[in-house]
């Protein structure tokens, strides 16, 4: 068996070559740029300096992070943001998800036509949902305004995506309005799987639906569940698109990858965005391993 | 068999109501938006009161290169799910075919690169499309879009392998044949319906990317669409023309909503393939 050892590690050797010059050297690159003075309209000349970047006095972590000092600096306006966002977010997302998939798995007419609708949300680029609810959120002319004004709801127009007491949530909504569909999808599949006569024999005890729900569908669809939420989870910390066309990367709203990227393009510190996006990916790991190790998930060869 | 009461039937059929319009009214407006002109953008009625396409014909004629920029997106969204497929192919057929030391691990790393922030390799990433001669180039995009597609094509690639009979294979080497036949020849039959729906999932995915495309193209006609619409501006800055952003985003978005319709169950599958039993 031999021969077919060499046959995998021949079919693997161009993707793998190609993860490590396109996505393992950057890497390692971006991380020996956050040791460095590096300005991104010369990159050929830096000099090396050690751990400035991070703990310095201007340094990312210069203020102790206990301190009321690194919660108003920009980067650590970033982090808050950037874990509000990704935690209302994929909570509110699961819930809804979980809501949409319970309706999707009942028989009704029309559940076919109800779940291609449900698509659509998910079908549309992120830029395109960005654009389109800024235009529907506008400050003057949008559908929402015109809609709670009629309501008698609110009594002037509100600016959703400028006004730093909704911008966020503004953002949270519209992430969840897009991505609840594919919470909802997984879930629904994971549902579908379900032997049917666990849910016969509830019926026949006459066991109320709720209480059903909660031991018998809920344990069951755990482990699906909580991997969509990870991955889900991951995806939202890195966020930035959305807020970037959204709120046009204001301060109240910027998330961590979009300090990164101001600071590392727009202000060209290749050094101190190198050193913001190295503990970035820092935080999404430990925050991944925090999450499924108290969720107790494991990702092994088995589960497939 | 299921007798549920007439208020549970109410009830299902307002919620379902609700998902639908939730999910539909936001584009069916942008659709109608972008037939609206001048002062009849600022009416917030769903119909046009006089439709028309002066927004999509402006659109073509502006300042912004949106058709060269619609080029561009077709072409490095193809040419990436090409490239990621070929290699995804046959990388699938290692991981999902051979038992081989170090597998576990190596499904494992490839994981992880799939949930990495695109940031973290953003510096590194300039200085190598520029020691490439790729920045600035629309064809660049292709090499991090095929790096970071990969991951997920591989996995998806390698749950669908995995499933294929075992006894074909087998009958397949008695007769003979190499592991790149039994690939492109044997399995390719069985994978079809597998390799549209990863296909298009890595076509959206490059179709949509918009924090390269941001910062590895710097000028206007090499740009994708994505950015493009991000950066449709008027005559002044206070002049934001939302006639032609519509126009815009309904064209971006229609084939991937037509595509993703037409191939929903195979899309579904594919999803939960890659995701669930991940």
């Amino acid at each position: 068996m031999k021969n077919r050892t060499q046959v995998a590690w021949t079919f693997l050797a161009p993707m793998l070559i190609l993860m490590a010059v396109v996505a393992g050297w950057p890497l390692l690159r971006s991380v020996w740029f956050s040791f460095t003075d590096t300005n991104i309209n010369n990159i050929a000349e830096y000099s090396y300096v050690g751990f400035d970047n991070y703990f310095s006095g201007w340094g990312l972590f210069g203020p102790s992070i206990l301190s009321r000092e690194f919660w108003d600096t920009d980067w650590g306006i970033s982090i808050k943001n950037t874990f509000q966002f990704s935690l209302v977010s994929v909570l509110l997302e699961t819930l809804l998800g979980l809501a949409v998939a319970m309706l999707l798995n009942q028989e009704f007419k029309g559940r076919a036509w109800v779940r291609t609708a449900v698509l659509v949300p998910w079908a549309i680029p992120t830029i395109v949902s960005a654009k389109m609810w800024g235009w529907i959120l506008h400050d003057q002319f949008g559908l929402i305004n015109q809609l709670l004004l009629d309501a008698g709801l609110i009594s002037s127009k509100i600016a959703f995506t400028a006004d730093p007491a909704y911008a966020l949530w503004t953002v949270v909504g519209v992430d969840v309005w897009k991505t609840v569909p594919f919470m909802a999808l997984l879930i629904l599949a994971a549902l579908q799987t379900l032997p049917k006569d666990c849910y016969e024999a509830a019926r026949v005890d006459g066991i109320h639906p709720l209480r059903v729900f909660w031991k018998v569908t809920l344990p069951l669809i755990r482990y699906p569940l909580l991997v969509a939420v990870v991955f889900r989870l991951l995806d939202a910390l890195r966020v930035f698109d959305l807020i970037f066309v959204l709120t046009s990367n204001s301060s109240s709203t910027i998330s961590m990858s979009g300090f990164v990227r101001r600071d590392m393009i727009d202000n060209g510190n290749l050094g101190t965005g190198s050193a913001a996006a190295t503990s970035l990916t820092v935080i999404i790991f430990v925050t991944a391993v925090l999450f499924m190790k108290a969720a107790r998930v494991r990702f092994n060869e088995e589960s497939n | 068999m299921n007798q549920r009461p007439l208020w549970g039937s109410v009830l299902l059929y307002l919620c379902a109501a609700l998902v639908v319009i939730v999910s539909v009214y936001p584009f069916l407006y942008t659709v109608t938006t972008s037939l609206k002109t001048g002062t009849a953008l600022f009416s917030t009625s769903l119909l046009p009161t006089n439709p028309t396409l002066h927004n999509y014909v402006t659109l073509f004629q502006g300042k912004q290169p949106f058709g060269t920029q619609l080029g561009n997106s077709v072409m490095v969204a193809t040419t990436t799910v090409v490239l990621s497929m070929l290699m995804a192919v046959t990388a699938a057929y290692a991981l999902g075919r051979i038992a081989f030391k170090g597998k576990g691990l190596l499904l494992l790393a490839i994981l992880a690169v799939s949930m990495f922030p695109q940031v973290a390799v953003l510096s590194g990433m300039f200085e190598l499309m520029q020691a490439l001669g790729l920045y600035n180039r629309t064809l660049g995009l292709v090499v991090p879009y095929t790096v970071f597609t990969l991951p997920f094509t591989v996995w998806m690639l390698t749950t669908f392998m995995r499933q294929l009979p075992k006894e074909l294979e087998e009958a397949a080497i008695m007769d003979g044949c190499g592991p790149l036949r039994i690939i492109f020849q044997v399995f390719m039959p069985l994978l079809a319906p597998a390799l549209v729906s990863t296909g298009l999932l890595a076509f959206i995915g490059a179709w949509n990317e918009f924090m390269f495309a941001l910062t590895f193209v710097s000028d206007d006609f090499n740009r994708t669409v994505p950015v493009g619409i991000s950066m449709i501006s008027g005559a002044t800055a206070y002049e934001i023309p939302w006639g032609s952003i519509m126009a815009a985003s309904v064209i971006v978005t229609v084939p991937l909503v037509a595509l993703v319709l037409v191939f929903q169950k195979k899309i579904v599958s594919g999803l939960t393939a890659g995701a669930i039993k991940g």
